[in-house]
């Protein structure tokens, strides 16, 4: 049953292997910086994230990013984050994504104001992301605010969030992924995956949970430019798991080769998740790489992408 | 209890450098506990402020005083025909007998000698952590004893986050990730499904200051004096 | 043994330096004493176990404090020998001295406190 008729949608529903695109917004009021990044996209992805103040780093709002996006023909997935407002301002800016014509909305909690450039910022964390979730399910499907008002057109919105298979405690991954799908997700990203067999173990149990069958999940993937980048990668990001043989190839090749060798690896990994039984489609995070995605999407046998009606 | 920390000395001298005659005010309970603001912490601050004073020649009348709590009307009124002597007080209370005792004597200005810290368990001497927010909703009960208001950075109520990073906050690695010890506690109990169902958004308390009757009691018709 | 240390030195008897409150020393400070020093056992062998390391930690407390009100933190010190160790006994005597000749006199001497002790009603 058709919730948004967005594009990505329509590709899921019909059973193509999906494939986004990520891009993070400008740090300044810059139209042109979203345009200039989101044209290497154009026409190589079904849809684009938005990121809302990644890294708690303020950035231009996810939501007028995802309007340029829209005036440029690229379809946005609109992400927004639990840090930075309450349920008011989320409601509303719902809303007024929905009737701009933004159908895709991703429900993050949201890295730490520590992280960011505003440091002692006050987070806000009035809902977190499964709350987030359900209250969008609610606006949309009950057309209902989150107080139980009536809502009076409802957002048409295909909802998503993301999940981490490689936090621990590494069993209850699949049990929140399954809250999620119970507070209404339909579809799901995963943070990107360096150790394959990890993976491959989350997805056997969200198999048997049959929550794949509830759920569209999109496996992340970054290529990983550099041995400097996967090191810090293994080393300093949290929730990151970069197994060693990753670390291995790229010593193993020339400093001018590491990032072929990246690209290689990503393509592997798409290779194999594309045959991989409850993978519905893959999730590619070039952040300031926009430039050699649409290579990547060639070689990995993603051109042309579906147009579904 | 209550914990506090003794505000920089540059700061409270800043406080009270238009006045020459200042007492200082401790407090016999959290604040005296925690060592930040009992008879000893009051005997230093006195001291302190006096050398200072002179040797920047502009001496000061102190008085200094340990009353054992500052939160409660009988306590302060032991003060009362004393405090009037003084210019300003500076109180070394946490932030609620400060306030009780600005407004015993709303004449006198009542300065914070502490930054109250929190509700705190006691480590060792000398060392507490904050354990409690009081949000006015606890949810111990399916969190295992393990509070997510206070310990979790985010204060999520469906943790953990995708930051959770190998049992540490992301925010730091010596910060245990809550929901991941609370997990591990409720793994122990046999109670997983404690935290299995959806919490539902909150319908928060702490949003306004807040009065507390206990049952079979009312508030009188006008605060004793 | 019969060694002389300087007169100007007076001795307060405790029967461990464990017994040193923060107090005793900075009010010997604020009430115009030049200098203060602590002469505990060595570190390790403390009759009481731990006393001496207690009076070196509010030694040193009493040094961040003198930082802060605008005193030289030398004033306050601590020193540590065996009971047996007369001689230097009066090296650390000599040497403190020499130390607060240095420093010259605590200028908080040409006046006095006034601060008044409030009791409980």
């Amino acid at each position: 049953m058709m919730k948004s008729g967005s594009n990505l949608e329509k590709i899921l529903r019909a059973g193509h292997f999906a494939f986004t695109g990520e891009l993070g917004p400008p740090r300044g009021a810059h139209a042109e910086e979203v345009r200039k990044k989101a044209a290497h996209l154009k026409g190589r992805v079904d849809a684009v994230n938005i990121t809302d103040n990644q890294t708690a780093v303020v950035r231009m709002a996810s939501w007028a990013a995802s309007l340029i996006l829209i005036q440029e023909g690229i379809e946005p997935n609109y992400q927004m984050v639990c840090r930075d407002r309450n349920r008011l301002a989320m409601q509303a800016d719902i809303l007024g994504a929905a009737a701009l014509g933004i159908r895709n909305m991703l429900c993050l909690s949201g890295d730490h104001c520590l992280f960011g450039d505003h440091p002692t910022a006050k987070g806000v964390f009035d809902l977190d992301s499964i709350q987030l979730i359900r209250m969008v399910k609610q606006l949309r499907d009950e057309g209902k605010f989150q107080s139980g008002a009536d809502v009076d057109g409802r957002p048409a919105i295909f909802i998503g969030a993301a999940s981490n298979p490689f936090a621990d405690p590494f069993e209850w991954r699949v049990q929140r992924l399954a809250k999620k799908v119970e507070a209404g997700v339909d579809f799901i990203q995963t943070q990107c995956i360096y150790n394959m067999a990890k993976f491959r173990e989350f997805i056997r149990l969200a198999n048997e949970e049959g929550l794949t069958e509830k759920v569209f999940i999109l496996a992340g993937i970054t290529p990983m430019k550099s041995l400097g980048m996967a090191k810090y990668m293994k080393t300093k990001v949290p929730g990151m798991d970069v197994p060693d043989e990753i670390i291995s190839r790229l010593q193993g090749v020339p400093r001018d080769k590491q990032a072929e060798e990246g690209i290689r690896i990503a393509l592997e990994q798409i290779a194999e998740l594309k045959a991989m039984k409850g993978v519905h489609g893959v999730h590619l995070m070039a952040i300031e790489w926009e430039h050699r995605v649409p290579e990547i999407a060639e070689r990995a046998g993603m051109l042309p992408r579906p147009l579904v009606g | 209890m209550i914990v506090a920390k003794r505000k920089p000395f540059d700061e409270i001298l800043r406080m009270i450098e238009s006045h020459r005659k200042v007492l200082v005010a401790g407090c016999g309970t959290c604040v005296a506990v925690c060592l930040a603001g009992g008879e000893k912490e009051v005997a230093v601050l006195a001291a302190e402020i006096d050398m200072a004073r002179r040797l920047k020649n502009e001496p000061i009348e102190l008085g200094q005083t340990t009353l054992e709590r500052q939160c409660d009307r009988e306590y302060l009124a032991q003060l009362d025909g004393r405090a009037e002597a003084y210019e300003a007080i500076v109180s070394l209370a946490c932030g609620v007998g400060i306030q009780f005792l600005a407004e015993r004597f709303p004449k006198i200005p009542v300065y914070p000698g502490v930054d109250t810290c929190g509700l705190a368990v006691n480590q060792d001497v000398g060392w507490y952590e904050e354990r409690c927010r009081s949000c006015g909703r606890c949810v111990l009960d399916r969190t295992a004893g393990i509070c997510p208001v206070t310990l979790c950075a985010k204060g999520l109520y469906n943790g953990p986050c995708g930051g959770t990073n190998r049992g540490s906050c992301e925010i730091d690695p010596e910060q245990p990730c809550a929901w991941y010890a609370i997990h591990e506690r409720l793994k122990g109990q046999g109670r997983l499904d404690c935290i299995r169902a959806i919490t539902p958004a909150q319908e928060w308390r702490d949003t306004v200051p807040r009065t507390l009757i206990q049952p079979g009691y009312r508030k009188p018709e006008k605060a004793k004096a | 043994m019969r060694l002389s240390y300087p007169a100007n030195v007076k001795i307060v008897l405790v029967p461990c330096t464990g017994k040193v409150d923060v107090m005793h020393l900075l009010k010997a400070i604020q009430m115009g004493a030049d200098g203060v020093y602590c002469v505990g056992c060595l570190e390790g062998a403390c009759h009481y176990n731990q006393g001496n390391l207690r009076c070196r930690e509010r030694v040193e407390r009493v040094r961040e404090i003198l930082q802060e009100v605008g005193l030289e933190p030398d004033r306050v010190r601590m020193y540590n020998l065996s009971s047996g160790e007369a001689p230097t006994f009066v090296a650390y005597a000599r040497e403190m001295t020499e130390l607060i000749r240095r420093l010259g006199p605590n200028p908080l001497k040409n006046s006095q406190p006034a601060i008044r002790v409030e009791e409980a009603a």
